[in-house]
């Protein structure tokens, strides 16, 4: 019997995905660890190990595939000795879940998410499995008649599934399109719009934001910190450390200020769940970063016990791959608190939406020149006004303002950070 | 009390649809069995499509000894032996026959002799087959199609029927006792246009009755008047907007009363008549009013891949909906298999289902017809090119017919292509390929024809088209 390779869930709450390349053709030996595809999800890219090993038989779902459930039958590999007559009349349909080992998401970091239960509930896809008609080398699968009829009613061929053979367009999947104001591209009329589709980040972001904003009661505390002594600082160090590739952003500087205040009031790094409140051990801080299409929160693990240049380097990182939606999962997931920094865009102060199950979400505005009193001398300084959303079914305000207070003397007194 | 063999898939009646459906789902791995009543490989194999080619063929032959003159041959007297012409079309059967026996051993199908009828069964309904010496057996399966197949249509009530003597349906036309000197056909379709071309070439005083106001009505109104024309040039009488109103046997002719197109009463004797008004469904004594299957006037009612309305029943070919040819029985049967086994088939695209008759000059088509596509909207531009036109066809002595392709003005969609002249039917499957894969003009065009070929009429035809023809 040919082995089925199946869609991989590449986290618990992944129901579908988008295949986006295969990384091997048909007639390929594959030996087991083999990177054999790249699999999107919402939010990352990620590369698909084989975990059997033999002859790449056939390809069911091409690349460029988007909304492939989990568990559906995307390739037929050969095992030793077996011929192609083999495939015939196997059963391509979504096996049961556990049938058959599904290819693992590399690498496998074995940390367990926390806070999210939920585990995907494949079922078997009934009827056709879209298949987007972009082959390998990413020629476009279409029949000449299809190719003029999309290009009289200005259709992207590019964003229509073929029910063809081999997913190729016909005639009848531009024709089933064609009413659909999202394809058109023609001169737009008044009182006209363009529909962009859902993908998946934007379904994602729709979900989870309704759902804290509605379920989760919001409030906002907002304390001013003075940056000078910090910028001071950060010249300093970013000037010692230049032979060493070291340059911190302030932004770096709030990561580690929020990670030690969240240890000194460990109540608001915390979680509200049914069983109970969640004080969580350690300082996962999650970062805001916008990319193309959405946002996506990377986590600094353990941010209580790294050094700005370490928490430096890896916002960096998590910031390109996110960017280039190469993230793993458990690096965008489970993170206890949050940092969303729109300072850099001129936002003086906002009111993030709590990331849940997170207990607070801290806004960043821009640090600017604001006068200030000194004693009873009116004078200026670096002024950054910070927000914090708190759920108020776990932080209540005196904690939310204990953090702060931690906060704002970290942030004003940077060299206590040194410690 | 019955044992009860059981199998994934039993198929009724092994024609053109039920025995090419029965070699794939052995192909998929079905274990199946076929049901048959008579011959293996059904009326097409055994009392249509290849018979009659092969006795059309011998009319051909003969044809040219006729003629051999024109081809600076000499051929005195040809003659012919109806009785061995006849014995070459039975043998020429009987050996495909006995080549579908084979194919089937070959894939392990199980062919059970009898008649079968449905009874209600666990998942699909249970196959009673009833032997020659009328011992029934039981089988069932998870799956049963129904091939059964279709019969020459008859009015008894008119006298329209055949009596033992002077009427004819196909199967007695392909098998006479006697060479008619006259011959009175009803029907202009296919199959009363081949025999009557068939009886024609033989010297047959022949008479077609059409009750629609043209011969062959599902053609392309351009190529029924060029086919009439035709026929009518070699001696056939055609009578259209005309019916039979009834028929009188006598001695050696029957009469028969034929209203004509001003409600005129004509009589005409003929020593026999042929019947081709049409088919009904084999959808007696299966078993289906019990089982509440739907069906259609003597056609059961299915959806795209053949399922009918009763849970594990499916039906194909001659027994479901038109167009009812053998190449699309056989499709029908192969999608319906293939869905039965999970895998995703396409269903049948009508429109590309091409449609032969195999008189002389030979006719073929398929897609929409002129009308039919300026009916449905279309804004056309039509393609001819004449035979006159092309070397080959003079070269063969073959300089009539016509190439006529209808292509959408807007999208170069080809509508549809209709074809007359000789050996159309093998060129035909160009256009066919052509529509299945939705090529437009711009493909056709640029697609290189060889020559010397009839085939490169079908070029000329497209560049007709868009005003780019060569040869005209």
């Amino acid at each position: 019997m040919p082995i089925k390779i199946l869609m991989p869930a590449l986290s618990p709450t992944m129901e579908e995905g988008t295949l986006a390349k295969w990384l091997v053709s048909e007639g390929d030996m594959i030996n087991s660890g083999d990177v054999i595809a790249e699999i999107e999800t919402d939010k990352a890219t990620m590369e698909v190990e084989a975990v059997e090993e033999g002859t790449l038989a056939k390809i069911l779902i091409p690349g460029n595939s988007e909304n492939v459930a989990v568990n559906t039958v995307i390739a037929l590999l050969l095992e030793e000795g077996e011929d192609k007559s083999a495939l015939d009349g196997v059963d391509v349909s979504a096996p049961a879940q556990n049938d058959t080992p599904t290819p693992q998401p590399s690498p496998p970091k074995g940390k367990k998410e926390e806070g999210v239960k939920s585990v995907p509930h494949p079922e078997p896809v009934e009827g056709e499995v879209p298949v987007k008609s972009v082959a390998e080398g990413n020629r476009l699968k279409v029949s000449p008649l299809a190719r003029r009829l999309a290009k009289e009613a200005g259709l992207d061929l590019s964003r229509i599934t073929g029910t063809g053979p081999n997913g190729r367009i016909v005639k009848r999947d531009v024709e089933g399109v064609a009413p659909q104001a999202s394809m058109a591209v023609a001169p737009s009329t008044p009182g006209g719009y363009d529909l962009i589709a859902l993908d998946g980040m934007r379904k994602t972001i729709a979900a989870r934001m309704t759902e804290s904003f509605r379920d989760v009661p919001h409030f906002p505390l907002t304390i001013d910190c003075r940056l000078d002594a910090l910028l001071t600082a950060r010249k300093a160090i970013n000037e010692a450390a230049a032979d060493d590739g070291i340059k911190i952003s302030v932004n770096d500087f709030i990561i580690r200020a929020c990670a030690l205040a969240l240890k000194k009031e460990p109540a608001a790094n915390s979680s509200y769940t049914p069983e109970g409140l969640k004080h969580w051990h350690d300082a996962d801080v999650a970062v805001a970063v916008a990319i193309d299409g959405g946002l996506i929160t990377p986590v600094v693990r353990q941010a209580q016990h790294k050094g700005l240049a370490a928490i430096s380097t890896e916002v960096k990182d998590l910031a390109a791959r996110a960017k280039a939606r190469k993230l793993m999962p458990e690096e965008y997931q489970g993170g206890t608190f949050t940092v969303s920094n729109m300072g850099m865009m001129g936002i003086k102060s906002f009111a993030s939406i709590i990331n849940q199950p997170q207990g607070c979400i801290m806004s960043v505005g821009a640090g600017e020149k604001r006068p200030v009193v000194n004693g009873d001398e009116l004078g200026i300084a670096i002024v950054m006004s910070v927000t914090l959303t708190c759920d108020h079914r776990v932080v209540d305000g005196a904690i939310g303002a204990s953090f702060l207070k931690y906060f704002k003397q970290f942030i004003e007194n940077p060299a206590m950070m040194l410690l | 009390m019955m044992s009860t063999q059981s199998f994934d898939l039993i198929i009724v009646g092994a024609g053109p649809g039920g025995y090419v459906a029965a070699i794939r789902a052995a192909q998929l791995g079905l274990k199946t069995a076929i049901v048959e009543r008579e011959h293996l490989g059904g009326v097409c194999l055994n009392w249509g499509c290849i018979p009659t080619k092969a006795l059309l063929r011998s009319a051909e032959v003969f044809d040219l000894m006729e003629n051999a003159k024109d081809f600076g041959l000499s051929c005195t007297k040809p003659d012919f032996d109806l009785e061995a012409v006849v014995k070459r079309s039975r043998q020429i059967a009987g050996q495909l026959s006995g080549g579908v026996k084979y194919l089937l051993k070959k894939n392990k199908v199980t062919v059970i002799d009898g008649t079968a009828r449905l009874e209600k069964g666990a998942k699909a309904p249970k196959v009673i087959v009833k032997d020659k010496a009328g011992k029934e057996a039981a089988y069932s399966a998870a799956h049963v199609i129904l091939a059964t197949g279709a019969r020459a249509r008859t009015i008894p009530a008119a006298g329209l029927a055949p009596e033992g003597k002077f009427i004819w349906t196909a199967k007695e036309a392909m098998t006479p006792d006697i060479m008619p000197k006259s011959l009175l056909v009803i029907g202009s379709g296919a199959i009363g246009i081949e025999f009557a071309s068939f009886y024609n070439a033989l010297g047959a005083d022949v008479t077609v009755v059409e009750m629609l106001d043209r011969v062959l009505p599902v053609e392309d109104a351009e190529i029924s008047a060029l086919a009439q024309k035709s026929f009518e040039k070699s001696g056939m009488k055609i009578l259209t907007s005309a019916q039979v109103e009834g028929v009188k046997p006598g001695k050696d002719t029957i009469t028969a009363s034929i209203k004509t197109k001003g409600g005129k009463t004509q009589n005409i004797a003929a020593e026999r008549i042929i019947l081709a008004i049409g088919i009904v469904g084999n959808v007696e004594n299966l078993g289906l009013e019990a089982l509440g299957v739907k069906t259609d006037r003597t056609h059961v009612v299915v959806d795209e891949f053949s399922r009918t309305n009763v849970p594990g029943l499916y039906a194909i070919g001659d027994l479901t909906a038109p167009p009812w040819l053998a190449h699309k029985a056989s499709h029908e049967g192969v999608i319906c298999v293939e869905k039965i086994a999970g895998n995703k088939p396409h269903a049948l695209d009508h429109g590309n289902i091409p449609g032969c008759t195999y008189c002389r000059p030979q006719v073929a088509s398929v897609g929409l017809t002129e009308a039919a596509a300026k009916d449905a909207g279309h804004k056309v531009r039509v393609g001819r090119f004449p035979f006159m036109g092309n070397g080959k066809a003079i070269a063969l002595g073959e300089p009539e017919g016509l190439v006529k392709t209808i292509f959408d003005a807007k999208t170069g969609e080809l509508l549809g292509a209709h074809m007359i002249g000789a050996e159309v039917t093998e060129l035909i499957q160009g256009y066919t390929l052509g529509r299945t894969l939705e090529t437009t003009e711009a493909e056709l065009m640029e697609t290189v024809f060889p020559h010397p070929t009839l085939s490169e009429m079908m070029h000329e035809s497209v560049l007709d088209a868009y005003g780019k023809v060569i040869h005209v």
